[in-house]
This record gives structure tokens, sequence and C-alpha cells, in this order.
């Protein structure tokens, strides 16, 4: 198989679409998974009290 | 710093030092004639400093100091007081040239002075020496207070820290001796660059080691964006200062690449460094100290995941906009034009993220000069990143590539994001860290703040103004086809907005030092305060915060 400009640009239109398709697909999931409200609220929360000693 | 070193740790610092000293020998001997000789003993003197200061303290006693009840932030300190020394320093130096540019005369007529050797001082001290090390410093608070442990051991942070400014000294000492790569934002050469991932390296192994010591079971997303700087930044760095050198005996190398594949792999990383160097770590600064001065947790923490992949992902293709109406392909080009646009979704998420943080604390945002800060940066972050995206689509670029508007887009990031994110993030951190009541003065944080914002907006008014001018200027024709300008004819028009770019400067410059002041005063004249609770929990992790041999 001979490595060419064309064999590039045809991986990259093809692979590089899909592949940034389904991180998008994955990660917009991962982000909205209902079960990991909890774990989202308790980090966003927990920074304010670092300095104010140990979480738990 | 030395005394709370173990012996074995002294021991380690100690050997470092003495390889970095026989590595500038070296340096010196085989370099001897060239640029390399000079920098060879810098690097001699710089370990010698080190080995001297060890050597002082190696008779002095172990102050033994409970590790697992205080975090480790002595290389936080020196490294704030450091950033703020660049500052003052590349700032200044971005005056001079910018008043060279009004008035020539200020050359001086030295070789080392012109405006090409003083430039990428000016760049590489503003973007390395003052951002890397606000970067590095406050990485190591944020990551020991969000995995609430302490890092592991106590010479890789200092390692990290004073090689990362090793690497900055040669670089700022080599431009001034000729020696560049001609690479924007990547002009040092090659044993600066080997070094460079050396460091790295460390700094990578070390904020991984200390998230595993954590105690928290989610790594909070401030920590994400340090560790996609740190490692895409690795990555560029690498790839794009692949090169042989003429000799192994001089500071000249030849790029790996040619042609048009060496501008996109130069602006493949020109572009990410912005992205990565000073928009990814600013953002976990931001992510970390917005909340915690508003008192507000982040308004969509889901939105700050979203927004970290989208622009971790969209970046990486966002390059060969540098390169319109080039050699490229077009398709590259068109490529690289798209992503920029779609890049506007998560910046702007994030800039109003934090914005939308604020609501409900906007009695806060008037009357703290840091919070203001932080919120002026996010308001600066979302223009900025408007602006570019706009300047990527290809017409548009047309008429702005090559001129002032360019100049004024990265310092309305620079200056307006980043050094005001900074500045807000070393207000919130200073008193805290050195354990002092307050900052010593609130006045001169109102002033440095007022100075700060007057000169972005003068000095991105006049680049807006003069960009706009040359780009018209350069593409108006006449009756018979030819242009009207001369290039000097265009030239003498910017001279009004240089000096207003210049003056610009100066209020922003005397904000720096009124600030640097600031943080010295608090240090030395206010009273201290011992906080109740700044530590870590009890570790029960698998890294002792104890070396082995305690």
């Amino acid at each position: 198989m001979e490595i060419s400009h064309e064999l590039f640009v045809g991986f990259s239109k093809s692979f590089g679409l899909f592949y940034l398709i389904a991180l998008s697909v994955g990660i917009t999931l991962y982000a909205f998974w209902p079960s990991l409200a909890g774990r989202f609220d308790k980090a966003a929360k927990s920074i304010l009290d670092d300095e104010d000693g140990p979480c738990r | 710093m030395i005394s709370s070193l173990t012996q074995a740790e002294r021991g380690a610092a100690m050997l470092i030092t003495l390889s970095g000293m026989v590595a500038g020998l070296a340096m010196a001997a085989a370099g001897r004639g060239d640029p390399m000789g000079a920098h060879g003993w810098i690097v001699l003197a710089f370990f010698a400093l080190f080995f001297g200061l060890l050597v002082r303290a190696a008779y002095e006693t172990e102050a033994p100091e409970d590790r697992s009840l205080a975090y480790y932030d002595d290389p936080t300190k020196v490294g704030i007081l450091i950033a703020l020394a660049w500052a003052v320093i590349a700032m200044g130096m971005g005056l001079w040239v910018a008043a060279q540019l009004a008035w020539p005369d200020l050359r001086f007529d030295a070789a080392w002075s012109g405006f090409g050797r003083l430039r990428p001082v000016h760049t590489s001290g503003v973007i390395f020496g003052f951002g890397g090390n606000a970067l590095i410093a406050t990485s190591f608070h944020i990551m020991q207070r969000t995995s609430r442990a302490r890092m592991p051991g106590q010479v890789a942070p200092w390692f990290v820290l004073f090689g990362f400014n090793l690497f900055c000294l040669i670089a700022a000492s080599g431009y001034l001796m000729g020696v560049t790569q001609s690479k924007e934002y990547a002009e040092p050469e090659w044993y600066a660059d080997i070094w460079l991932v050396v460091v790295w390296v460390v700094y990578f192994v070390l904020y991984i080691r200390t998230l595993a010591r954590r105690r928290e079971p989610h790594i909070y997303v401030a920590n994400w964006y340090y560790l996609a700087f740190i490692l895409v930044v690795a990555v560029l760095h690498i790839v794009n200062n692949l090169a042989v050198p003429a000799s192994w005996t001089g500071a000249k190398s030849y790029s790996a690449f040619s042609g048009v594949q060496d501008a996109m792999t130069q602006w493949w990383y020109g572009h990410n460094a912005v992205a990565f160097f000073l928009t990814s770590g600013f953002l976990g600064m931001l992510y970390y100290f917005l909340p915690k001065r508003a008192g507000r947790p982040i308004y969509s923490y889901r939105l700050s995941i979203l927004s970290f992949w989208g622009i971790t992902f969209f970046y990486i293709w966002a390059g060969s906009h540098h390169l319109h109406y080039t050699a490229l392909p077009h398709w590259v080009q068109t490529l690289g034009m798209t992503f920029s646009v779609m890049l506007l979704v998560p910046s702007w998420a994030s800039a109003g993220n934090a914005l939308m943080t604020l609501n409900g604390a906007w009695r806060k945002v008037r009357d703290d000069a840091t919070l203001r800060f932080m919120m002026v940066a996010a308001v600066f972050y979302g223009l900025s990143t408007f602006e570019g995206s706009f300047m990527a689509i290809r017409p548009v670029n047309g008429l702005s590539h090559y001129t002032d508007w360019t100049i004024g887009h990265v310092h309305a990031g620079a200056m307006g994001w980043v050094a005001l994110i900074t500045f807000g993030a070393i207000y919130a951190l200073v008193p805290g860290l050195w354990r002092r009541e307050t900052i010593y003065s609130w006045k001169a944080v109102e002033w440095h703040f007022w100075l700060a914002l007057a000169g972005t907006v003068i000095y991105v008014f006049a680049m807006w103004n003069s960009g706009i001018i040359q780009g018209l200027m350069w593409r108006t024709y006449g009756e018979s086809g030819t242009l009207l300008y001369s290039f000097t004819d265009s030239l003498v028009a910017m001279h009004p907005y240089y000096v207003a770019r210049a003056f610009g400067g100066l209020l922003f410059v005397t904000g720096a030092i009124i600030g640097a002041w600031n943080v010295v005063m608090t240090i030395r004249h206010v009273p201290r305060q011992i906080p109740a609770q700044d530590r870590p929990t009890t570790p029960k992790t698998m890294e002792p915060a104890l070396p082995a041999a305690e």
C-alpha cells in the first residue's frame, strides 16, 4: 500500500469524522448521566471548604 | 526552605545540582566561541548557586516537620514571587519594544537591543516566565487542596520550578545573543528544548503522584485542565522541536520539517500553545479560584466537563487557520477554520459558566477587586475567543492577517484574560499562603485593577484601529489597478496608534509593579494569622507522606 496524500486525506475524512462524533456522544452521556449528579454536585462544593480542613 | 528537607532529600538535591554543574561545564568547554559556551557558564552558575546553598545548609540539623499535617507550600510561594518578577521584567520589555516601534531611536544602536531580539524576550518572558511560573505555582496549590493530600517528596517540586526557570533564563539570554530557531513561541535551541522535556516529565509525574494520593473520590475539574496543559504542551513541544543540531558543540540546529510541513507543524504547535498553555491551565485557575472567591460552587459542573472535552478536541485542529491563503492545501485551511468557529461553543460555555457562577455574588464583585480581576478576565476570555473564531474565517483573515489586529487580539487574550486571572489568583492566594491577616493595601489592588483594565482597553483599541487601517490600506487599488498606498504610507499612518499602544502598555506594567510591591509588603509587614485548618486529611494511602527512610 502506498502512503500517499490521498490516503491520509481519506483516512482523516472518514475515521476522523466518526471518532470525533463518537467522542462527543460519549462525553455528553458521561456529563449528563443521571446517577452522577451527586458526585458532580459534591465535587463542585468540595473546593469551597477545602482550606477549612478535611472533608470527611 | 532547605531546613525542612531530610538528609536523603538534601543528598538527592546535591547530586542533581552537581550533575547540572558538570553538564554546564561540559557545555561551556565544548561550546567555546559559540553562544552555547555562554549558556554553559549560565547553567554552571545556576546550579552552583543552589549547590552552594545546599552545602551551607549541610550541617544544619533537620527541622522535623510532621508532613502529614501540612501542605507543601514553599514551592508555591517562591513560584508566585518569581512569576511577579518575570511579569515586571517581561512587561517592561514589552513596553520598550512598543516604544521602539513608535520612536525607533530607542534601540540605541546595539545588536542585542534590536526589535527582533527583544520581542521574543517579551513574549517568552510573559508567556513562560510570568504565565508558566504562575501556572506551576497555582497547580501545586490546587492539586494539593483538591486532593486534600500533600505532594509526595520535596525535591521534585523544586526541580520543576527551578528547572523551568533555568529554561526561561537560557531562552531569554539566548535571544539577546541572537540564538533562535525562528519558530514563534518555540525559539530556544535544541539543548534548551531537551532540558524542558526532562523538567516537564518530572512535572507530569509529580502531578499524577499527588492525584494518586488524593482523599477525594472525584478529581475536581480544575485538575483536568492543568493536566491537559501539562500533557499536551509536552506533545506539542517535542514534535515541533524535532531538529538535528548542526554540531554537538554549537547552538544552531535544523528543523526536521521543511516547507509547508514546517509551517503547518509550527502553527499546530503555535495555536495549541495558546490553547493549552495560555487557555487550558488558566481555565483550571478560573475553575478553582473564581468559585472559591465568590463563595459559590461553579454554576454547572456538567457544563465544565463538556467544555473541557470540547476545548481539548477542537483546539488541536484549529492551527491551520494561521496559514490561510498559503501553499497549505485548501481543505486543511477550511478544516482549521471550521474547528475555530466551533471552538466558540466550549469557550463561551466556560466564560458563561464563570459569569453565571457570579449571579448572586455581584455585590462581592463590586466590593472585592480580587474577584473583579477574575470576573473581567472571564469577560475578556469570552471576547477574545469570539474575536479569534471570527478572525479564523478565511475572508476576515484576508483583512486581518499580517496586521496589528492580530497583535490586538493576542493582547486582549494575554492581558485581559491570562494576566487578569493570574493577578486575581495571586491576590486570592497570597494572604493565606503566607499566613497573613490580609493584603497590605486593598487600595493598591484597586489601583492595579483599574490600571490593568485601562491599559488593556487602550492597547486593544489602538491595535484594532491600527490593524484595520493597515489591512484596508494594503488592499486599496487605484483606477489603474495598482496599489494606492506604499508600505511606508501605512507605516506613517500607524504612528499615533503605536504611541497609544505604548501608553496602554505603560499603564499595564505600572499596575504589575504596584501588584508586586503590594505582595512584598504583605509578606513583610502584615501581622501573622494562622488559619484554624488548612491541612491534608489523615493519610492512609499507598504512598507515605514521609520518605521511607524516616
